[in-house]
């Protein structure tokens, strides 16, 4: 018993020390963006919003950001529609098709991100000028594979007799996929959409190398200005970057708790939040 | 008179604020099959892992030939337990699980092959060594379980509700398989289920459990014949359960009517519950009967007919082997001797309340 | 229409991928064996052999074993730690460390670039406790450093999601059988962890061995990896497309021979006995 306890102590401090590394980066981000030392941002210069207001009126940050989300948005949601087509496909396929275009998904999830990002490279200035349509389709391919890992799980073990069910029961085969077999598949596509998009906020190798002269995402922008003195901005920016995923997983979370309430809840308590 | 092996001494457990088990005494004896019953959430688990020294009770004590071994992990208990979803180990084939508790042991290699060898053959599966547990059936995997678990030659057996997820047929082989196992080992097993039918099949003894308390200790004829309150006598087989006065020794009023029994001791005007067994009813012609009544429906079920009597206000459960016709106006009569009088019970306590576990 | 899933549903997604993923990389391949003038030729896949393209290329290799060992050393107590958290529903904890991949992972080096500098906040706090200054920045050591911070979450979550799978009565039946704390996690828990570690070995040797910005933004130049390499040939005034393409094969290739090597070797350690 005594040998437990020193377990769980140990592992309570390992915990701690692993989340003091985690986070003491973004801690130290957070405060920079608040001091107005003007060059070293290592000493404490006093109590600043100059960085924020200095963001505001940074164009060029503001347009990275602006394309990054879109870029983004877009590339998650055509992946998110190609990749859960690709997954309900693979159904109606003998294993070895199925194999074989899993294997072709596997192909950007293993490469090297910067192979991937020049073998783009190479072939869209062989055929087309780079712009923004080509970031696009690198971040789509970049992306795809995780729609179809996060979705074809949930379709392989997709109860195909409640298909048949609504089918039996008078729907068509179209409002059957919709009203009973998409539903199904929600979690998973929700899932996918999600690792999706924050595979493309966070790409750096692809979209270097893919991108057109003048385009920015946050990404090859930071690459390219960190040293030029817009620190604080970009301080400033990882500050509210941070606050509005820290909000995004509180309202999950207070999402996720309600629901355990809601079942938990006593015999007499109404049930919220059916989701 | 058989050896007392275990003993539970005043055992009590909790979670947070709800209370599992509370001051729960029980003891086995050596060689027995033991099968502790009762609906799910009545604390039969929470028993089990106590014995095998997965959870500590908050008060009380487990003894073990006199030695208390409450505070013992599970790896150094003479216990073994076959677990409710088999928990074999998916990365070992069947030899490697089974052979696991001895290697721990340093066994030698001539006695590990020897022994898992003997414990294949036991449980029905020789040749299987080498095949990973994945690739059997369910039956197949419950019966790998408790080959790992007896290769210990543990003292005592414990079997956590191990035959819930098979089919029916499969269930009853496997029934006879643990009765055969049980008394070609020797060893004392504790089984633990909610299924009444597999209670009686297997069991020398029965403890019957509901909301943490022990209803009802004895063998699977007195648990069936004498519940000793409702809650057995509706949780044992189908029964008419029906509050009544106990007039005097020997004479009970049930519904307005006066019928003979051989119970005694109850006092004189006293408020009791009444079980009679469907199959103890007998159906007459009206007016050879304690009471009228007349049939209100009648349903085949192979072996008999099973039969609703309405009769003195009372929808009246019968199982007979001979077909009235719904509307058919019988009488009721029963033996004193089928007539089982119980004390009310006490408190809420032991009316029953499902809750998951 | 009577079977759910068209196998035409998973065209677009095959085009796609085809397009996409296939021809860029023959179109790679095409122009790592062919030279200016489009002859023929070995000189370009032969240029890894080049002691200026070979030492970055070994220093590559060296430094994503260093950082996949550290991060497996790190990930698999804080995942055991995690799976013990998750049992009493606390899913919270485990959000806790998704939390910072969500941050753009330029933004988290550039708090490292913050923390090392040799004026930086490191410094200033071993000065002020009267420890000497250390210089790791431009050293290998911090672009170690921040390529495991960037890369942990993706060694803990793989190996956190195989642990969870291990259904506690598993363990249970082992401490039955007479096994001690040490022996459950030799022989149970770590090989039934398998699965998650190699797919965690994957995701961080992969990106980490042709990772080029961050040993630019910690490496300050001084630190030359193969991907930086590749990025010069391609994004440089001397910048030589063929070349470039014969080192990305060879990268390329690397990966995926170490990738066949490693399954294999995986395959055989799943199969023969773990004792």
């Amino acid at each position: 018993m005594v040998k437990q306890k020193v377990i769980d102590t140990a592992s309570r401090v390992y915990l701690i020390f692993a989340l003091i590394l985690l986070y003491l980066p973004i801690l130290i981000l957070i405060i920079s963006s608040f001091n107005a030392s003007p060059r070293n941002k290592a000493v404490w210069g006093g109590f600043s919003l100059e960085g924020y207001g200095k963001l505001i009126h940074n164009d060029m940050i503001m347009q990275a950001l602006g394309t990054t989300i879109l870029l983004a948005a877009g590339a998650a949601l055509v992946s998110t529609v190609l990749g859960t087509m690709a997954c309900i496909g693979m159904l109606g396929m003998k294993k070895r098709s199925r194999t074989w275009l899993m294997g072709l998904t596997n192909i950007p999830m293993l490469n090297a991100d910067i192979v991937t990002g020049v073998a783009l490279m190479l072939l869209f200035s062989r055929f087309v000028d780079l712009s923004f349509w080509t970031m696009l389709i690198a971040h789509i391919t970049l992306i795809i594979p995780y729609v179809v890992l996060c979705v074809q799980p949930k379709v392989m073990h997709l109860n195909t007799s409640m298909y048949e069910a609504a089918l039996d029961l008078g729907a068509s085969p179209v409002y059957a996929f919709w009203k009973v077999v998409l539903p199904e598949l929600v979690p998973g596509i929700v899932a996918g959409f999600m690792l999706s998009f924050t595979m493309s906020l966070d790409d750096f190798s692809v979209t270097y190398f893919t991108k057109a002269p003048g385009i920015h995402t946050m990404s090859t922008m930071i690459n390219a200005e960190y040293r030029k003195g817009i620190q604080t901005e970009l301080y400033a920016l990882s500050t509210i970057v941070f606050l509005l995923v820290l909000l995004v997983l509180f309202l999950m979370n207070r999402k996720a708790w309600k629901k355990v309430d809601g079942v938990r809840g006593r015999k007499g308590g109404r049930q919220r939040e059916k989701a | 008179m058989a050896k007392k092996l275990i003993d539970l001494v005043g055992i009590s457990k909790s979670y947070g604020d709800k209370v599992i088990l509370d001051d729960l005494n029980l003891y086995l004896n050596e060689n027995r099959f033991l099968t502790i019953l009762g609906p799910s959430g009545c604390g039969k688990t929470t028993t089990l892992r106590i014995l095998g020294g997965f959870e500590t009770p908050d008060k009380g004590k487990v003894i073990f030939e006199g030695q208390d071994i409450t505070m013992l992990p599970p790896n150094e208990r003479q216990v073994n337990t076959v677990f409710q979803k088999y928990a074999l180990f998916t990365h070992m084939n069947i030899e490697e699980n089974i052979a696991f508790g001895l290697k721990i042991k340093n066994k030698s290699k001539s006695y590990i092959r020897d022994k898992v060898k003997y414990a294949l053959k036991l449980v029905n599966l020789d040749g299987y060594e080498k095949r990973m547990p994945d690739s059997l059936s369910g039956g197949q995997q419950q019966r790998i379980a408790i080959a790992r678990a007896i290769v210990n030659e543990p003292r005592v057996l414990l079997l956590d509700e191990p035959l819930g997820a098979l089919d029916l047929k499969l269930r009853q082989d496997m029934q006879y398989e643990l009765i055969r196992l049980k008394n070609e080992l020797g060893i004392t097993f504790v089984y633990v289920t909610h299924d009444q039918e597999e209670a009686l099949t297997m069991s020398d003894t029965i403890v019957v459990m509901n909301q943490g308390y022990i209803q009802q200790i004895g063998t699977p004829e007195d648990i069936y014949n004498e519940p000793q309150n409702a809650f057995v006598a509706d949780f044992i087989g189908e029964s008419n359960i029906i509050g009544s006065t106990m007039v005097e020794d020997r004479l009970v009023d049930i519904l307005g009517t006066r019928f003979v029994c051989v119970d005694e001791g109850f006092g004189n005007n006293q408020p009791v519950d009444v079980v009679i067994r469907p199959e103890d009813i007998v159906l007459t012609e009206p007016s050879k009967g304690i009471i009228k009544g007349r049939v209100t429906s009648a349903i085949f079920k192979g072996v008999h007919y099973e039969m609703e009597v309405q009769a003195a206000g009372f929808e009246w459960l019968v199982h007979s082997t001979v077909l009235k016709e719904p509307g058919t106006e019988v009488g009721i009569w029963v033996d004193p001797f089928n007539i089982q009088i119980m004390h009310k019970p006490a408190s809420e306590d032991e009316e029953q309340e499902r809750y998951e576990d | 229409m009577k079977r759910l899933g068209k196998r035409l549903l998973a065209g677009p997604y095959l085009m796609w991928m085809l397009l996409f993923t296939v021809v860029p990389l023959v179109l790679l391949a095409y122009n790592a064996f062919t030279g200016a003038d489009g002859s023929f030729t070995l000189t370009n896949v032969a240029v890894i052999l080049d002691p200026v393209n070979g030492k970055p290329f070994l220093r590559s290799i060296g430094m994503s074993v260093l950082v996949t060992v550290i991060c497996l050393v790190l990930s698999f107590p804080l995942a055991l730690i995690l799976r013990k958290c998750s049992g009493n529903k606390n899913s919270f904890i485990v959000m806790i460390f998704i939390l910072p991949m969500w941050m753009n992972f330029m933004l988290r080096t550039l708090a490292w670039r913050l923390i090392l500098l040799n004026n930086g906040i490191l410094n200033q706090i071993l000065t002020a406790l009267g420890f000497g200054r250390v210089h790791l920045m431009n050293t290998i050591w911090a672009v170690i450093l921040g390529t495991v911070y960037d890369y942990l979450p993706f060694m803990v979550l793989p190996i956190y999601n195989a642990l969870v799978k291990i259904d506690n009565d598993v363990i249970s039946a082992a401490q039955d059988l007479g096994a001690g704390q040490w022996t459950i996690l030799r022989r149970i828990i770590i090989p039934l962890s398998i699965p998650g570690v190699v797919s965690g070995i994957t995701m961080v040797m992969v990106p980490s061995i042709s990772e080029f910005v961050i040993a630019s933004m910690l490496g300050g130049g001084k630190v030359y990896l193969i991907g930086n390499v590749i990025e010069q040939a391609f994004n440089s005034g001397y910048a030589d497309i063929h070349a470039g393409s014969g080192l990305s094969l060879s990268l390329m290739v690397l990966i995926l021979i170490s990738m066949v090597i490693y399954r294999l070797f995986d395959g055989e350690e799943g199969e023969s006995s773990l004792w």
